[in-house]
């Protein structure tokens, strides 16, 4: 008995019960396994790359490797049209488009939480400016805006990244607002009202922790869709520049028909890595808002 | 009578509406005194005020006129800041035992709450055994206080609710409709349990419900409301027994009677309750009165005392 109760002390069922809950989707831990092989890729890319990246492959008479498939290379995905090593480019380019996915949504999301808690909890003028922004802001062509302020701008990965940042953050705002409205009528904000807890005790450790699960989710689910708009834009020339790969632009060299026919491994991996990617992280989203969910009992 | 704990004058809640210019009177114009030490029950049908009035009086929120003298200071003339400090005397137990604990804090975590915000220089082995000895009291065991409140029952919870409650001994406590949401079996517990409290902590209690049985066991006096307006307010007995008000006589006659020989009488009353952004000129209740004369229409009854100090805002003669 006294043994059973010094465990309890130190389990954190939300914690445990929340990880059971996700295992139990089994996509989404497909989806887990599948990012974290990628993180890792990208973390061990000078590890795992045999041939540097941005230099051409030569053969033993000193001929530039262009254009060679697996076989004659003896790579593992061959070469592409200026004899790099396609599979180092691939690794490499995991690097890019995942730190593109993970800072463009660190800032959509951290805007996203900030306009949408000053539009929910003061609400009056400042929520009606905030949403009336968000509106603009969400009947702007993205594809389109990115495009052109990426021409403006000098197209980098930099720039790449708060473009995405700065025309994704309406989602989240918008949810946040909501998840504010619904949680300060709870009665449970009305209790540490009561209890005489201040606004910033309120809104630090009642209302934010009850708004973070969808957050969470929102946020995976847009890095699905920034690694994807990098891709396109990367793809249409506007995005990561060369020499540094993408995935986007590595099947840019795919705006071919000779490439396109004759060699899709020049093509074919780049593609089916952001394919695998946000399908991964949708799943992973999917399996995160049914796991975050405590009330949820199963 | 013991010294007043409680005074309330005037108090007026009018929430706006979409249209300009009209408002919800969801509390117009009460004034009722709360004696320390006492249980006054506050009863009504739905929507006529019962917790808006308990939460004006906790200043939970703000009333459009009025005075809450809670021991002869206003509470509506405190700042932000004294009245923070003066929430620790005065406590409210929710209806809703299922929205009233954060979801994501475990039962330690919200009974620390309390001691957290009030005696910061509390140390966490001083809080967890503070929070022990609130659960013990409630009638939870020790491993308790490491669940989170959806691997409760609702009786449960409504204990944690009611130790959140008394975790910094306050004088006065309102309950507004705490066992409504339990069943049946349950609440005889949990009106037990604040019965057993109230005479460990000497508690004051506002204790607001629409089951007049529970009123009637657990009360000292009596407030009856209707849209708005308090129509009769005096001791549990002679509001029980004497049914002066034509409203209380309606609603103790909904009281099943198992004693009873034969049919009761019951008195029906015809029509809705009205919009109290409309209310009825005259006496509030005369649309739906038996007794409805020319007078009621168009007068307002105000709070009459009567010779064993009950109080009825009604024209007819009383005595």
């Amino acid at each position: 008995m006294e043994r059973k109760t010094k465990f309890k002390q130190f389990r954190n069922p939300l914690r445990s019960d929340g990880w059971k809950r996700f295992r139990k989707n089994k996509l989404a831990l497909v989806g887990l396994a599948v990012i974290v092989i990628m993180v890792a890729m990208a973390i061990l890319a000078p590890v795992i790359a045999q041939n540097d990246p941005y230099v051409s492959l030569k053969d033993d008479t000193g001929k530039i490797m262009k254009n060679m498939s697996p076989q004659e290379s003896g790579t593992i995905l061959g070469t592409d049209s200026l004899g790099r090593d396609e599979f180092s480019r691939l690794v490499y380019a995991a690097q890019v488009s995942m730190s593109v996915g993970l800072v463009a949504v660190s800032i959509s999301t951290i805007i996203g939480i900030l306009l949408g808690s000053v539009s929910g909890y003061f609400g009056g003028v400042w929520d009606l400016v905030i949403m009336r922004c968000v509106d603009v802001v969400n009947c702007f062509p993205v594809m389109f805006l990115i495009i052109i302020v990426a021409t403006i701008l000098k197209p980098s990965i930099y720039n790449v990244m708060i473009i995405i940042g700065l025309c994704n953050w309406t989602g989240t705002a918008r949810l946040v607002r909501g998840e504010i409205l619904r949680v300060r009528e709870m009665e449970y904000v009305q209790a540490a009202v009561s209890l005489g807890a201040t606004d910033w005790r309120i809104i630090t450790s009642h209302v934010i922790p009850n708004v973070m699960a969808p957050i969470i989710v929102e946020a995976t689910m847009q890095m699905a869709r920034a690694i994807l708009t990098e891709a396109s834009l990367s793809y249409l020339g506007c995005g990561v520049q060369l020499p540094t790969a993408s995935w986007g632009n590595m099947l840019n060299e795919a705006n071919n028909l000779a490439t396109l026919t004759m060699r899709p491994w020049q093509w074919l991996p780049a593609g089916l890595c952001i394919f695998m990617a946000v399908l991964s992280i949708n799943f992973i989203g999917d399996g995160l808002r049914d796991a975050m969910d405590a009330k949820q009992k199963k | 009578m013991s010294e007043i704990l409680l005074h309330v004058e005037n108090l007026k809640k009018y929430f706006p509406t979409n249209e300009k210019d009209k408002f919800v009177k969801a509390v117009d114009n009460i004034s009722f005194d709360i004696y320390k030490g006492e249980t006054l029950g506050v009863v009504g049908e739905s929507g006529c005020g019962k917790s808006t009035t308990g939460r004006l009086v906790l200043n939970l929120i703000t009333p459009t006129e009025g005075v809450v003298e809670f021991k002869g200071q206003d509470l509506t003339k405190l700042s932000r800041r004294q009245m923070r400090s003066m929430r620790r005397q005065m406590q409210i137990i929710f209806q809703d035992p299922y929205a009233s604990l954060d979801p994501r804090k475990t039962v330690m975590q919200i009974l620390a709450e309390p001691f957290q915000i009030h005696n910061p220089e509390m140390s966490r082995e001083e809080i967890q055994q503070k929070v022990a000895d609130l659960v013990k009291c409630v009638g939870l065991r020790p491993e308790h206080v490491y669940r989170y409140p959806h691997e409760f029952s609702g009786g449960q919870r409504q204990r944690v609710g009611i130790a959140r409650a008394i975790a910094l001994n306050p004088e006065f406590v309102v309950c507004d409709e705490p066992v409504s949401a339990l069943d049946v079996s349950i609440q005889a517990q949990v009106i037990n349990l604040m019965q057993d409290i109230k005479k460990e902590f000497n508690l004051t209690y506002m204790f607001i419900s629409h089951d007049l049985r529970i009123i009637k066991h657990f009360c000292d006096r009596v407030m009856v409301m209707y849209l708005g307006n308090v129509v009769e307010i005096g001791t549990k007995e002679a509001v029980y027994e004497k049914r002066r008000h034509p409203y209380t006589q309606a609603l103790l006659s909904a009281i099943p009677n198992v004693k009873a020989k034969g049919p009761q009488e019951r008195i029906l009353l015809t029509g809705d309750i009205p919009s109290p952004v409309n209310p009825p000129s005259g006496c509030p209740f005369h649309p739906r009165c038996r007794y409805c004369t020319e007078r009621c229409k168009t007068e307002k009854p105000q709070l009459r005392t009567m010779a064993d100090g009950t109080q009825v805002a009604c024209h007819l003669d009383m005595e």
